[in-house]
């Protein structure tokens, strides 16, 4: 069997190497950049920058990934559940601290609920986007939101306890991981 | 100001951060490369906000106007 005869050299066809092939990979992998926060407060004046920051790095073109643990877990249940948990020391704790992205409150000047209504109403007059928006706006943009295992059992949170299009649950390693990838920023809010 | 090509609109006025760059980013995934973008806002971080964001993104920041209070951005995709 004689091989083929090729009239110009374009037209021979090398095959890529492996490393060729890995490198167009990898490529793309250390140009992208990413975001990651740490969000570990259920309150309103923490939530806004960490959905503010999150939906930036997105808007951005940064991968960005949400840890969600202890408080922060809060604002992430479903709206409509007000106690949670299995014992009355999980119970307790939810009715102490009503979850749900519109039960948020302020770490200070909370006076019974008077500072957030006064901010929600300032960010309705200066069209402030609220937390339910941003939130939103977040999961649009293809924010991961990665709720805590070990706080999700500690509140006795089920994954129907939270809202839709969460990632799985995770633990510390895994922010870990992300936090020590190349071009990653990282913040606990 | 020159005329552009215009392939889209983001009318952004009245909206504060982050808002005008995460509608911007939303409608700049409808366009192809090399289109532009119109971007209207009135929050004044947006002007600082919108050459940083063009940066980190790769986009082209054309042209950057401001009229009776309203800053106007024309962006080309990557």
């Amino acid at each position: 069997m004689t091989a083929p005869t090729l009239s110009t050299p374009d037209e021979i066809f090398v095959p890529p190497t492996v490393a060729t092939l890995m490198e167009a990979q990898a490529a793309p992998e250390v140009a992208q950049k990413q975001l990651v926060i740490i969000n570990w407060s259920s309150e309103y004046d923490r939530i806004m920058p960490t959905l503010i920051m999150a939906t930036t790095a997105a808007a951005s073109g940064l991968t960005c990934s949400v840890f969600i643990t202890f408080w922060g877990l809060l604002p992430f249940v479903k709206d409509q559940k007000r106690i949670t948990g299995d014992n009355w020391m999980q119970k307790m704790l939810s009715a102490m601290q009503r979850p749900g992205i519109h039960h948020l409150k302020m770490s200070k000047m909370n006076f019974m609920g008077m500072g957030p209504w006064m901010i929600g109403q300032l960010s309705k007059q200066l069209n402030v986007s609220s937390p339910v928006e941003l939130l939103e706006a977040a999961q649009m943009l293809g924010v991961e939101f990665i709720p805590c295992q070990m706080t999700m059992d500690m509140f006795g949170l089920k994954r129907d306890d939270m809202i839709e299009g969460l990632g799985e649950p995770a633990g510390a390693a895994t922010v870990i991981e992300l936090m020590t990838q190349p071009g990653t920023a990282s913040l606990f809010i | 100001m020159t005329t552009h090509d215009l392939t889209a609109t983001v009318d952004a006025r009245n909206l504060s951060c982050p808002m005008p760059i995460v509608r911007t980013a939303q409608q700049m995934k409808t366009i192809a490369s090399g289109q532009l973008i119109e971007v209207l806002a009135t929050d004044p971080g947006s002007l600082k906000d919108f050459s940083a964001w063009t940066r980190s993104t790769g986009n082209t920041l054309v042209e950057q106007t401001q009229e009776n209070g309203v800053f106007h951005f024309i962006i080309r995709r990557a």
